[in-house]
């Protein structure tokens, strides 16, 4: 994999004028959606971009696409500069927003051979490309519909169809899978992946923390305008700790008896025993497992069931703001 | 003008004039309005016989070329609401993110809003004709490029505002406060030598009151009347300003 950076940003910041109302004062107020926030993006990777709602994802995105203009700072999408080579940019970059932006009223076939057009290509080959996109996201099926007819995984396969079409060498989706049921989202998922192995460079925003971690080789966490902390998803959960083991046993006497044992054979970050069951905090605790499960058949206890959990990035977003990534969404 | 604009213009005309010829029905429902004038209301001016601005027996000369000013403001007037779709749907957004042509964008638009204004106002000509309407073949055709002009001045203020409101409960009432006073004072109803010398005056800042008495004068074959000249430069120049401040909000919401 080539080290080229696709994405470069420094101090990269945008604030939006609001008018607030009620109070004393009727006033406009700055408002700060995102930070300052540094970013490099390289070639081949799918950089998810993880946080609550509001939190600077889509603003930042949209700074990249050249949707919104940055009120400071520089970024260089592609190597062009993003305040002076927009055209080239637009031209090399594909983008999926959150409303997709498929022209509802018109059929698959129509939105794609349009858009394909939109980047200066003739009307034959723009109908080649649709027909490419619609064999390659399986599609044929419904692409002469028009597209208000479509199911959410449909128009999501037609939303990214869109952004690919011109054969983009990056691609910003703006929370691809919110909303779907979960076999859209998985073969979308999968979709991406395949994107991915295709050499094309994905900058992905989620609020998802199963999706960060399935699909995203780095992960930066954003939280009120800022990142917090970036990392590929292994990283970042084990600064959280170690994984959990818990062992169950036939009674409590056996679970002490087995605590003991087990605290000697490994250095464990915490113990405590549970009713019936031994729960350790271990660092590599994938590894030690079967270290574990001898020293206990060596002394004939007997574990009923042995369950591993790792740290999940929630755990990741709780550590570094304070807050359940889970709260923010039910808010 | 780059090849590249002339494609994108080209793109984006034919995609609105898809959507609209998606609900032919529509491009009548405008027409309803000015075809009830015709059927209801004519006869009232043909009844007052020779009055300050209209010829005895001939009211209908007088009549239907503003009636077809007052298609031109009320048929492309509300074609905002168009947009508002396509802004919350994010056709807008998606659009934005390609390298076409800005100005291609809202052109397309008011282009597309112009052919189809064009075709009504043939139609409300051609049934105006058993009402012995009496026009000059030539007039008529210039007079159309006038009418286009209108509309397109019309469309983008409807579009404009639309990019500032991007909310239909906002456009709608902006729209008809703009809509009824211009069309009052343009003399299309009744005849503005009827009015008090203070509503004349007021009438004069109304650029499209230009537009009516252009128009005419070329339904009467006298091109050669200074005020088909003014006609032509007041509303030329006003469908360009006009276009210009729709463009610079869509620039706008890329800020």
């Amino acid at each position: 994999m080539s080290d080229e950076l696709v994405i470069e940003t420094k101090g990269l910041r945008k604030t939006f004028v609001s008018k607030e109302r009620g109070g004393k004062k009727n006033g406009k107020k700055e408002v700060e959606a995102v930070k300052s926030i540094d970013l490099i993006v390289r070639k081949g990777q799918i950089f998810g971009f993880l946080g609550p709602n509001g939190a600077g994802k889509s603003t930042t995105q949209k700074m990249l696409s050249t949707l919104l203009c940055p009120t400071s700072g520089e970024a260089k999408v592609l190597g062009y500069d993003l305040a002076s080579k927009q055209e080239q940019i637009r031209q090399n970059v594909g983008c999926v927003s959150q409303a997709g932006g498929a022209d509802q009223g018109s059929t698959g076939t129509e939105n794609l051979v349009l858009q394909a057009q939109l980047y200066g290509v003739d009307a034959a080959t723009a109908k080649k490309d649709a027909a490419e996109f619609t064999e390659r996201f399986q599609m044929t099926s419904f692409i002469a519909r028009t597209a208000s007819t479509y199911s959410g995984g449909q128009k999501r396969r037609l939303d990214i169809a869109l952004g690919m079409i011109h054969h983009p060498q990056l691609l910003l989706l703006d929370e691809p899978t919110t909303g779907l049921d979960p076999q859209s989202r998985a073969y979308l998922w999968g979709e991406i992946k395949k994107l991915k192995a295709e050499g094309v460079t994905i900058f992905l925003t989620t609020q998802y923390m199963d999706e960060a971690d399935k699909l995203c080789d780095l992960i930066a966490i954003i939280d009120n305008g800022k990142i917090v902390v970036t990392g590929t998803p292994e990283e970042l959960k084990s600064r959280v700790g170690g994984d959990t083991i818990v062992f169950s046993f036939q009674s409590e006497e056996t679970a002490r008896k087995a605590q003991t044992l087990l605290t000697e054979t490994v250095q464990a970050e915490k113990n405590q025993t549970i009713n019936n069951s031994v729960h350790l905090t271990i660092k590599d605790g994938e590894r030690k497992i079967a270290d574990l499960l001898r020293s206990l058949d060596a002394k004939s206890l007997e574990a009923l069931t042995v369950t591993l959990s790792r740290p999940s990035l929630d755990d990741v977003f709780l550590k570094y703001t304070g807050r359940s990534l889970r709260e923010d969404l039910i808010k | 003008m780059s090849m590249k604009f002339l494609y994108d213009t080209k793109l984006m005309f034919i995609r609105n004039l898809q959507h609209t010829f998606r609900t032919p029905v529509f491009i009548f429902v405008s027409m309803f309005q000015p075809l009830m004038y015709l059927l209801l209301f004519m006869p009232l001016l043909n009844g007052l016989g020779a009055v300050p601005g209209i010829p005895a027996g001939k009211a209908v000369d007088e009549f239907i070329p503003g009636l077809l000013v007052l298609e031109a403001l009320f048929g492309t007037a509300f074609v905002g609401f168009s947009l508002i779709d396509d802004i919350r749907s994010g056709v807008i957004e998606r659009f934005l993110v390609t390298p076409v042509a800005r100005s291609s964008i809202l052109l397309g638009r008011v282009l597309r809003d112009a052919v189809i204004l064009l075709l009504q106002c043939i139609l409300i000509t051609l049934v105006a004709i058993p009402f012995g309407l009496d026009v000059n073949a030539a007039g008529f055709l210039l007079s159309l490029l006038l009418y286009a002009l209108v509309g397109i001045t019309m469309a983008s203020v409807s579009y404009g505002f639309a990019l500032i409101f991007k909310i239909e409960d906002a456009l709608a009432p902006t729209l008809n406060t703009i809509t009824l006073p211009v069309s009052l004072l343009s003399g299309i109803i009744l005849p503005l030598a009827l009015a008090p010398v203070w509503l004349q005056d007021l009438s004069k800042i109304n650029p499209f009151s230009y537009a009516v008495d252009a128009t005419r004068d070329l339904f009467a074959g006298n091109f050669t009347n200074l005020g088909v000249i003014e006609g032509f430069v007041i509303i030329g120049v006003m469908a360009v300003l006009v276009f210009l401040w729709s463009l610079r909000s869509l620039k706008k919401m890329a800020a």
